[in-house]
This record gives C-alpha cells, structure tokens and sequence, in this order.
C-alpha cells in the first residue's frame, strides 16, 4: 500500500521512454519482407524484364536458328500495325463492359449499401456469389442460356415466333461483352459497394433538411463522394477485360478476337516469342498508365486495398 | 467509429420514414439483378441432377428430370478425377508457400517504415493490377529462359506442376500481403504495448499478442490464395505444359461438350467456398 510507484511520469513526458532502436531492430521489417521481396523479385520484376528483352529479339525458332538480341525495336512497330484491329476490337468491348457493369451494378450496389439493413450481409454475399464458381465453369453456363436453341429461353421465343429463327447472340460480339460483363461483375460492385457503404447516411438526411429533393441529394452528396469507388470499380473491371480471352474463345467466335487470344496464340500455338512479348509489354504499359493514375490518386496502399476488398 | 457516425438513438422515426422511401422501383430492380448474377450458379447445381438418357455422358441443355447418380459418383472420368486431385494438391501447396511468405510481408508492410516500403507497395499493387494473360506469358518467359541458360539449366523445372505451383505461388503472394496488411494496420497497437509493460519479450509478445490478432487476417489470405489458386485459368494455361489442372481441363472439354460430374464437382467446389468465406466473416467479426 505505501510503496511508491517505481515509475513517476511527468505531465506531458512521453509515456514510456523508448530506448533508440538497436541495429538488430531496425532490420526486422527487412528480415520480415526478404522472403516475400525476394519471391516477387525472381517471379514477378524479372519476368517481365526478360520478356521485355525477348521482345527485342530477332530471328525464328524454327528457321533463324533460334532468336538473338538485336535491339528489334520494330516488333513494336510491328505489333501495333499489325494488330490494331485486335487493340481496337478489345478496347471497345472492355469500354462496353465497364459502362455496362458500372450501369447495371450501380444500383444494386446503392440499394444493399443504403437500405439493405439487417439482410446486408446476406444480400452482399448473394451479389459475390458467381465469385464463388469457377470462372471457366461460370462462362460454360451463359454457353447454355445463350445458345440458339435452348429450348427454355431463345428456342422457347423462337417457337412463339416473338423471335426470328436466325437470332443468335453467341458467336457475335454482343455474347462476348455479356460474357465478360458477367464475369467482372463482382469486381465493379464490390468498389461500389464499399465506397457507397462508407458514406455517412446523415449527410443525406442533412440534405433533405435542408430541402433537397431525393434526386438532389443523391446527385450532389451521394455520387461525388462514390467517385473513388467508381474509379476503382472502372479500373477493376477494365483492366482485366481488356485482356480476357476466355469469354471471347467459348462466347465468341474468329469475328470476336481479342487481344488476349491474340497473346496466347503467338505464344503458345505460333511460338513466336518476341511478337507475343511485344504485345504483352504494350498492353501491360497501357495497364500501368491507367493503374498508376488511379494509385496516383489513392495512393497505391489504399488503392491495393480496395482492389482486394478490404 | 460506429460511434461517432451513429445518430442519437431519439431520432430514430425519421430514419425509419427513410426505409419506406426507398419506394418498389430500386428493389424490384435490385431482386432482379441478384436473380440475374445467381442464375448460372442455379443452373450448375441443377443440370448436376440431370438425368441423361441411356449412355449420354455429356450434358444436354435439355432438362430430362431429376437424378442422384452424378451427386453419388463425381469422380468418373478418370483424367477429370485426376486434373481435379492435381488442382486440389496445388493449391493446398500454394496455401502452404503463399501465406507465411505473404503474411510476413504483410507484416512488414503493415507495422513498419522502412526505405523501400513504397515502392515494395508499388511493385505489389502492380502484381494484383496487372493482367493476368501479361503474368502468365512473362512467367512462360522466364521458365523458358531459364531452361535455356547455359548456367542454371540444369536447375530449371520443366513446364508441368512445379511450374503451376511457383507461378500461382507469385501471384497469391501479394493478395495475402494487402490482406494481411489491412489487419495490420486497423490492429490497436496499445495491446503490444501493454504485453511490453508487462515485461513480454518481443518474442512473446508476436506469439501471444500479435499474431492471435492478426489471425483472422491470415487465414482470410490463405482463403483467398486456395481459392485463386484452385481457380485460376489464365496463368496457368501458359505455365501448365502436361499436368492438366481442373479449370483447363474443363476449357479442353467445352469443345466436346461437358460430362454432368462438371457441374457436380463445381457444386462441391462453390459450396465449399461459401461455407469457408462464411465461417471467415463470422471469426473476422467476433475478434474486431
């Protein structure tokens, strides 16, 4: 009961005094990333050095004796000319994609995120269900609805007559940008929903206090400060589109290629390396630009940590 | 923060006149559009209960009535039986390198300032926004070159399951790092300290403190890195050469048209994956 408490602390003098860092403390983050660090380094940074070098190369694998590096600046020029449609084509489903999955996910994304109440938890996890399903299992099943004759949907139309005989939605461009819309769509709700759930719901009700009709206040309170959310919900969904090409090889058809398949077929079918890592290295820059100016924005520790939904 | 955001609880009715605002058009909409994203996930685990006439192994778009026999026996196919067991032991592999390897760096990222941290934060929001199909053609590069290096050839492993393993082990590390970081850094720092005050040593204090803390966080990354893992088509389509994972073989069949046990073992897939993200979301929420 008396005795005196060992340590007096000052008003004002830091709680606890800290002893300077020892040289053996200051190298524990480095001890703690190098396993990780190092891991990213051999399989991540360089990786793509190397395919930037094969991009450079010349000669052939099967005629030229294998490829050497020589500078060949123009399998840029090269990759571009030649397969502008394929940019072109990917750029504007991806475009499509993005404006589709933001319209349609928008929304859904408000109404759990402002009114879902207790069922919120719920109605999120039935919005992140195809998550759940394998992607390739998940694009085979919009084969199924869509296909010419499914006898409980277009065939079904058809057989009324509400629909022409010849209308098919597979194979043309329209089958693919559903497929990808579909299969993105997680990843555009999901930014929405997160940035849409962080808004103070009093600031609406402040504007309606103030007169606002229901119109105003979301125009002028609720959708600036989703912006962020939009944002990232535009680079989540347009990034990946761009170079998916699942959906365009069992939704689509030749009319449809994209510059994914493009990718994977110079690489894997025409074994021509340096084309293949060209394009790969220009679609990866355009990535990066756009990734950068959103990091840029964010900061990329909080854009990372809303691209993985935390 | 709950806290500060929260209304006085006195002026509670007109946030209930709010709810009945919201009017039918936003959640007919709404029920729509959950209708919309459900129904393939319907239609997998329905056309499992398909029942093919006679021999008929592939499935029909027509619904012939209802039957176990699929649910009962999912592992028919040989190859499907075994790019299945080849998908499930890569990615408990995967679960096994990625998040010790990523949780670390998460650690790292999370509660500490050191030089390099923000490009390391850099380089890992490249590795998540980057497109998959420039991943997997950059890790083809490399296994290519380093099977080719007069040097190291002789170390370099052959396109097959070793090469799936480190690439999906690249791409899972960096989920697992944000995901540990974000519990990192919401941890309240105070509990540390207070184990310190009660003379821990820094060792203790991670096993005792720390890291039951952060284990959520952990698991939750180790959740993600089975579930990518397991899923993955695109990277893996480069890396894979002969040992054929379940999303490939899958790709391979659509061509053919696709056996019933599809649909059965991407059911037991999908509802697996409910039940761990749930059960995550509920131990997530009772350790905040």
């Amino acid at each position: 009961m008396a005795s005196v408490p060992e340590r007096v602390v000052e008003p004002g003098a830091p709680i606890r005094e800290r002893r300077a860092p020892s040289r053996r403390k200051k190298l524990v983050p480095y001890a703690l990333l190098a396993p990780g660090g190092l891991w990213l380094f051999v399989f991540f940074i360089l990786p793509v050095v190397l395919m930037l070098g094969t991009s450079l190369k010349s000669g052939g694998l099967l005629s030229g004796g294998g490829f050497r590096f020589t500078w060949e600046w123009s399998n840029y020029g090269d990759a571009l000319t030649t397969n502008a449609p394929f940019f072109r084509r990917s750029l504007s489903y991806s475009a499509a994609v993005t404006i589709l999955g933001l319209v349609l996910m928008y929304p859904l994304a408000y109404w759990i995120a402002f009114y879902g109440g207790r069922w919120k938890s719920s109605l999120l996890l039935l919005m992140l269900l195809p998550f759940f399903v394998s992607f390739v299992i998940r694009t085979v099943q919009w084969k199924f609805i869509l296909g010419d004759y499914n006898p409980y949907f277009f065939g079904f139309f058809k057989d009324l007559g509400l629909l022409p005989q010849d209308f098919k939605i597979l194979t043309t461009p329209w089958g693919v940008i559903a497929g990808i819309t579909y299969n993105y769509m997680p990843f555009t709700a999901l930014p929405l929903y997160v940035s849409l759930e962080r808004i103070d719901k009093g600031l609406v009700e402040a504007a309606k206090d103030l007169y606002a009709s229901k119109w105003a206040a979301f125009r002028k309170v609720v959708f600036p400060l989703s912006l962020p959310g939009v944002f990232a919900a535009f680079l989540l969904t347009f990034v990946p589109a761009t170079g998916d090409y699942v959906n365009s090889d069992i939704l689509g058809s030749a009319e449809t290629f994209m510059i994914g398949q493009r990718i994977q077929t110079k690489f894997l079918t025409d074994l021509d390396y340096p084309a293949a890592a060209a394009l790969s290295i220009i679609l990866m820059i355009g990535m990066v630009i756009l990734a950068s100016i959103y990091a840029r924005v964010l900061g990329s520790e909080r854009a990372t940590d809303v691209a993985a939904g935390t | 923060m709950a806290v500060a955001t929260q209304a006085p609880t006195t002026v509670s009715p007109p946030r209930r006149r709010e709810r009945l605002k919201s009017g039918w058009v936003l959640p007919v909409y709404s029920i729509l559009m959950i209708f919309y994203l459900t129904i393939p996930v319907f239609l997998m685990i329905l056309y499992g209960f398909n029942d093919l006439p006679g021999n008929a192994e592939r499935q029909t778009t027509h619904f012939w009535g209802f039957t176990l026999h699929w649910y009962l026996n999912p592992f028919q196919d040989p190859q499907l039986t075994e790019a299945f067991w080849r998908s499930i032991r890569i990615a408990g592999g995967n679960v096994l390198l990625a998040t010790p390897i990523g949780a670390l760096l998460g650690l790292a990222l999370g509660r500490y300032w050191f030089r390099v941290r923000a490009s390391l934060n850099f380089v890992i929001f490249l590795a998540i926004a980057v497109p998959e199909i420039v991943l997997g053609s950059s890790l083809l590069t490399l296994f290519i070159e380093w099977s080719q290096s007069p040097q190291l050839s002789a170390t370099a492993p052959p396109l097959g399951w070793r090469t799936l393993l480190l690439s999906h082990v690249s791409f899972s590390i960096p989920f697992v790092a944000v995901t540990v970081r974000a519990r990192v850094a919401g941890m309240d720092r105070s509990l540390e300290e207070a184990g310190q005050d009660l003379f821990a040593t820094p060792v203790v204090t991670f096993f005792k403190v720390t890291l039951p803390l952060i284990l959520p966080g952990i698991l939750a990354g180790a959740l993600l890195a089975f579930v990518l893992s397991l899923d993955d088509f695109v990277i893996s389509n480069f890396v894979v050469g002969r040992d054929i994972t379940f999303p490939l073989w899958v790709y391979g069949a659509t061509k053919i048209g696709l056996p019933p046990t599809v649909n059965v073992i991407g059911t037991y897939l999908f509802l697996t994956g409910v039940i761990l993200a749930v059960v995550t979301a509920l131990l997530q929420r009772r350790r905040v």
